[in-house]
């Protein structure tokens, strides 16, 4: 062999856009948080971390550490101390701070009250009349052989706690988890129904296309968060499945028109007509030949729909049509939030409102700096 | 023009049909039988049957679907489920608390937004450039539940310089009093999208020859920003301020409810917390035509700003 010509690979649209997103150091900054963000909410799916979010594990609004316990609160439970006195006050914690003096007295009253109780033997009277007298003995039996614990509150924690003592930090993660979770999964059935619905008007053209159109035009017609009002006015069962399916019903328009266009100008380039005469069929060409080339637009869409979808399942969640009440989103904790700014405990605030708009700034220049790679003739 | 107005208004119909057919399909079959949503839990089958009659829900669809448009014609939705007023009276009183704070708003914003991306395009690429569009994407990505949440406790409950929620009589005391802050509020919200957008938009325009060629002839550096530049800019800056405005009736709902400003948007949020079929049902279908006439408008005016522009 003479002469071995060499011949470089040139690299394909996926491998340069990543080299000219690497190169943007803006781009690669957000993209690390956007991929910590999914890595903790990955985390907190699978139990690893903030697995016991709502344990009460701090005082009643305990304040953030770094200001240190307030003055009025009391500093945690002192074990074993008060668990003596009476079973009811390890709820508040109040009454064991103060000295009660008429604890002394409280306590002779009612061991002097038990005793006669327990004398004669009142089973056979109780009996006849309440039906669950035997088992609410065995509900005392089984108390009598457990230890009482007093479990201690912390003064004070990481980012401070919630109306019920539980970490914010904590919370927060748990609502990160539900927020990214319905944002992300809204953004994939709203750009999949808008790929398909535009992948069908654009190839096929004709009363197809005419029939898209006129269901892009009906729901553009009406504003899209007045659409998704109507819409969970009517579903009246609330979950997390059922504000991904108001939000992806309701938000395919964008992608439709931008997927139909796309389709419009390749369904006639010659690598289509090459794909119709080796014998591809209609749904080949239309998802084998053309998605790929169009899959750029696809992509862009999801990540710009991803940052719509958090904001509008904030807001819902926020006005309690969103996530059911047991489950903790940005929008439910702002809407906690929102009353405990009066009395002063801004906290919960800053925390859902800090972590929001870290992600929602990180993918928001990531959306762009994607676009710009993919697209650099847009710039 | 004429004929091009007709033909367009004929072209909203089959349009404004598929918004009633959807909010139809959506109220009267996704949501189950609304007798049961209006009757309540606790209802016995005789009244059920009783308020399915009155409804019309009884009857086959079609005698149903017929129904419902000749309410959308007539603009008699009959009365609202919960508190009895009549539709329309509720649409015609809360339109006026709404537009009190969205027309000052719209005006004040887009003026702003129109000053700013000139001024921050003039100075394309500059640490200023840069500087701000940074803080509009901060700015943007911080909920606004957040701003209303801390403007509302800042600046009314703590500094007092507000009324903290409320609403009077008289155009003039509420546009000063009570609808001040929700403007300011939606002024920091609604500025830093409108900028980065009308930014691209005379970016477009600020590299292309008709400038170059002003500023040979000596035109000022004003003049070629904002009478050039700027009516070549003003198209797709007019398409965006106005496919806003049938939005913002609704999107200054959160507004309206921390600053209980009786407005439409709040009255959707009540309507749709007391499942009030009747309003929101109202309420959709006549946004929609809002919609539909603001776009049609929308086109004539491009007419008016860009006489090279052809209506077909």
């Amino acid at each position: 062999m003479p002469y071995d010509v060499p011949h470089a690979v040139s690299p394909g649209l996926w491998a340069l856009a990543w080299r000219r997103l690497r190169s943007d150091r803006v781009a690669m900054i957000s993209l690390a948080i956007v991929v910590a963000f999914l890595l903790m909410i990955v985390l907190s799916a699978t139990g690893l971390i903030a697995k016991d979010w709502a344990k009460e594990v701090g005082v009643n609004y305990a304040p953030p550490t770094f200001i240190g316990p307030e003055a009025s609160t009391p500093t945690g439970a002192a074990p074993g101390a008060a668990s003596a006195a009476a079973p009811d006050a390890t709820e508040s914690e109040v009454d064991r701070e103060i000295p009660d003096p008429l604890a002394d007295a409280l306590a002779a009253i009612e061991a002097g009250a038990t005793k006669p109780g327990e004398a004669p033997p009142p089973a056979p009277d109780t009996k006849s009349v309440d039906p669950l007298a035997d088992v609410m003995a065995d509900i005392k039996a089984k108390e009598a052989g457990r230890a009482e614990t007093v479990v201690a509150r912390a003064a004070t924690l990481p980012f401070g706690g919630d109306k019920w003592g539980r970490d914010v930090l904590k919370k927060v993660i748990q609502g990160s988890q539900t927020s990214i979770f319905v944002g992300i999964a809204a953004a994939i059935v709203a750009v999949f129904l808008g790929s398909v619905f535009g992948a069908v008007a654009g190839y096929y053209g004709r009363w197809l296309d005419d029939l898209f159109n006129w269901f892009y035009s009906v729901f553009t017609a009406i504003p899209y968060l007045l659409l998704i009002l109507a819409v969970a006015a009517v579903l009246q069962q609330k979950g997390t499945l059922t504000i991904v399916l108001i939000l992806g019903l309701t938000g395919w328009t964008g992608v439709f028109r931008l997927i139909r266009g796309e389709y419009l100008k390749h369904k006639g380039r010659e690598y289509v007509q090459a794909a119709d005469a080796i014998g591809a069929s209609n749904a080949r060409r239309m998802f084998v030949h053309i998605l790929p080339n169009v899959s750029h637009v696809v992509l862009v869409q999801l990540s710009i729909l991803t940052v719509a979808f958090i904001k509008s399942e904030v807001i819902l969640s926020f006005l309690g049509f969103g996530v059911p009440v047991d489950v903790v989103s940005w929008g439910s904790m702002l809407n906690e939030a929102q009353n405990e700014l009066i009395l002063g405990k801004w906290w919960q605030l800053a925390a859902a409102g800090t972590f929001m708009a870290l992600l929602v700034t990180a993918f928001s220049l990531f959306t762009d700096a994607l676009r710009d790679a993919l697209d650099p003739k847009l710039k | 023009m004429t004929a091009y107005i007709i033909r367009r208004v004929w072209q909203m119909i089959p349009t404004l049909l598929g918004v009633i057919l959807l909010v139809f399909i959506l109220f009267n079959w996704v949501g189950g039988d609304p007798a049961y949503v209006l009757a309540g839990k606790i209802s016995s089958a005789e009244q059920i049957e009783n308020i399915r009659r009155q409804l019309g829900v009884d009857q086959p669809f079609y005698v149903q679907l017929w129904i419902f448009i000749k309410q959308v014609l007539t603009a008699n939705f009959g009365a609202s489920w919960s508190t009895n007023e009549s539709v329309s009276h509720i649409m015609a009183t809360r339109l006026g608390p709404s537009l009190t704070v969205l027309v000052p708003l719209l005006i004040i914003s887009t003026l702003v937004a129109i000053g700013l991306a000139l001024a921050v395009a003039y100075v394309r690429g500059s640490l200023t450039d840069r500087a701000v569009m940074i803080v509009c994407t901060v700015g943007l990505s911080v909920s606004i539940l957040v701003y209303i949440i801390v403007f509302q406790y800042v600046f009314a409950y703590k500094l007092g310089w507000f009324p903290v929620q409320g609403w009077g009589d008289g155009f003039w005391h509420n546009l000063i009093v009570y609808a001040s802050l929700p403007i300011i509020i939606l002024l920091v919200v609604s500025v830093a999208p409108d900028l980065r957008l009308f930014r691209t938009f005379v970016l477009d325009e600020i590299n292309q020859d008709y400038v170059r060629t002003a500023r040979a002839k000596g035109v000022s550096e004003n003049r070629i920003m904002w009478v050039h530049v700027l009516r070549n800019a003003s198209i797709p800056i007019i398409t965006h301020v106005m496919s806003q405005l049938p939005g913002l009736l609704i999107g200054a709902f959160l507004v309206e409810r921390f600053f209980s400003i009786p407005g439409i948007g709040r009255e959707v949020i009540l309507a749709v917390e007391r499942s009030d079929f009747p309003v929101i049902k109202a309420i959709t279908v006549y946004v929609a035509v809002a919609t539909m006439i603001v776009n049609l408008l929308t086109d004539l005016l491009y007419k008016a700003v860009d006489p090279r522009v052809q209506l077909k």
